[in-house]
């Protein structure tokens, strides 16, 4: 077996930024809670199977598409808050290996439900799919549903930043992910910080789900379940302490795996994972803390 | 502005009792003392009156209202705030940064923004832009000060504020201490500079192995040092 030759066209580099950003929003979701928890949430991609299932009820009832949007985004908010109080709060003051084993469970849990209430063979959510042909600029077919990713992606990268940067609770969880204790010792609520943090990463999930559901509109229990382990390779690739980094991380493993999915032949494809997690063990060998963060920062965490 | 009591205050780590039956008061336009050897149990009653620290006995009030059992973050926004031990800044973000996490504890609304401190410091106001890491120790000591006032509490307790800095910049610490003390402040210093601190403090109490030994008034300045290694010789 020989490697494809790369023959990358434009639709394929428009696809791979898509799934970059899509992927970047996975890993700041996902970053945004481990800052202030310390905690790496497995269930991430149950949120957004969760919010890829109500996508697929609201389909198979003829709701409006944006009834069906903001009922994806209802589900996956009121299920990251439940998660925050049932799990999150009372397990806090546990050691971080007790919440990781519980996320796990969680992460389980709602997909033993999904296959149990929903069966194994899926639902298909097709009141997205128009946003999957394509249009043609100057000549060049490009699948709506990847313009739209780039630009949502860089819109809620944009705004998280204004989030962390210009209000007064995004000082506060940048603080908490930083020295928790003198953010404590400040006056700065824990339980705000925390939930502002969980409650963020929900809508970041609910977006990702509306995403993936459009790229792939057969929803099953594992749905996202790839993604998200794909998506923690690239976040631990990028350096999991700090959001920027990890940002990258998220969207240099999600334009990889775009661009070498586009890239590979049908019948290759298949190994794609493999290659991905292979190049992650690499880098992580020669960079242990990460591709993105400066020595001198890694050193001091 | 409330009185800071601890009454007859005990805490303990594991088998080890490291405060044991301390009372004392610090009222509104004072400062207090507390000096005594490495382990005598300082930091141990700042951070039991934070909240931080397993109390077994006694009590701590604020205004007559117990600080005991209440969340860090509670007692903060109570009107309590600590400059804590080696000043913890958050060198990552900028100096304004660091003063508005202050106001995180600020009762009401937003008052004066920081001006006050601005005053108080004017080294703050001039690298309000710049990253907090890269002050220098003595700079990152005035932002820790002005950060907690930015809460504008009642009581403002310090951990070693003088520790690793220069003569020169203990002076302005210790003369901002005393202008936040004419401010109405409540003020608990904890020190290792046992001279410089009673010539400071209305009172100064000296403790050893968790237990009051000693109390000093500002004229046991001129003796103190010797007055304190007899003590806890």
């Amino acid at each position: 077996m020989t490697l494809a030759v790369l023959n990358i066209d434009w639709q394929t580099l428009a696809d791979a930024l898509a799934l970059g950003g899509i992927y970047a929003l996975m890993a700041v979701g996902i970053g945004l809670v481990f800052g202030v928890l310390r905690l790496v949430n497995f269930a991430y991609g149950q949120l957004i199977m969760a919010g890829a299932y109500a996508l697929a009820f609201a389909s198979q009832w003829d709701l409006p598409r944006w009834v069906g949007i903001l009922f994806c985004f209802g589900v996956v908010l009121a299920l990251s808050v439940a998660m925050d109080l049932l799990v999150f709060r009372p397990l806090r003051t546990q050691s971080p290996a007790v919440m990781l084993v519980a996320t796990f469970a969680i992460a389980f849990l709602l997909q033993s439900i999904a296959l149990l209430a929903f069966g194994p063979l899926g639902k298909i959510a097709s009141s997205l799919a128009p946003l999957n042909r394509p249009v043609t600029i100057s000549g060049v077919d490009i699948r709506k549903i990847a313009i739209v990713s780039i630009v949502v992606a860089v819109v809620c990268l944009l705004l998280l930043q204004l989030l962390l940067t210009r209000t007064a609770v995004g000082l506060q969880m940048r603080a908490a992910s930083l020295d928790f204790g003198t953010a404590r010792l400040l006056g700065v609520r824990a339980n705000r910080v925390i939930g502002g943090a969980v409650l963020v990463s929900g809508v970041l999930a609910a977006v990702v789900a509306v995403m993936l559901t459009v790229q792939n509109p057969l929803v099953t229990p594992d749905f996202a379940l790839r993604d998200t382990i794909v998506v923690l390779a690239g976040v631990v690739l990028g350096g999991l302490n700090r959001p920027i980094p990890a940002t990258l991380g998220g969207f240099s493993i999600g334009f990889a795996s775009g661009l070498l999915g586009g890239a590979l032949p049908t019948n290759q494809s298949q190994y794609l994972p493999t290659f991905l997690f292979a190049a992650v063990i690499l880098v992580l060998l020669v960079r242990p803390n990460g591709l993105f963060t400066r020595r001198q920062q890694a050193e001091r965490v | 502005m409330s009185t800071l009591a601890v009454d007859k205050l005990e805490v303990r780590h594991g088998a080890v009792r490291a405060v044991r039956g301390l009372s004392f008061e610090v009222a509104p336009r004072e400062i207090v003392g507390l000096i005594g050897p490495n382990g005598a149990g300082k930091s141990s009653t700042l951070h039991a009156i934070m909240g931080a620290a397993p109390v077994v006995g006694g009590d701590v009030t604020l205004g007559g209202r117990s600080l005991l059992g209440r969340r860090t973050e509670d007692i903060a926004r109570a009107g309590v705030a600590l400059v804590p031990e080696g000043r913890r800044i958050f060198a990552e973000l900028t100096v304004e940064e660091n003063l508005r996490l202050g106001l995180a504890g600020r009762r009401g609304g937003d008052g004066d923004g920081f001006a006050r401190v601005y005053e108080l410091f004017p080294i703050v106001h001039e690298f309000r832009r710049r990253s907090a890491g890269a002050l220098s120790g003595g700079q990152q000591q005035q932002l820790a000060i002005a950060r907690a006032l930015v809460a504008e509490p009642d009581v403002l307790l310090l951990d070693e504020p003088s520790l690793g800095l220069a003569p020169r910049i203990v002076d302005v610490v210790f003369d901002a201490l005393a202008a936040i003390r004419e401010s109405g402040l409540a003020v608990l210093l904890v020190e290792q500079r046992a001279q410089r601190t009673v010539a400071l403090a209305d009172r100064t109490y000296v403790i050893a192995n968790g237990e009051l030994r000693l109390t000093l008034g500002p004229d046991d300045a001129g003796d103190t040092d010797r007055l304190v290694a007899a003590y806890l010789a």
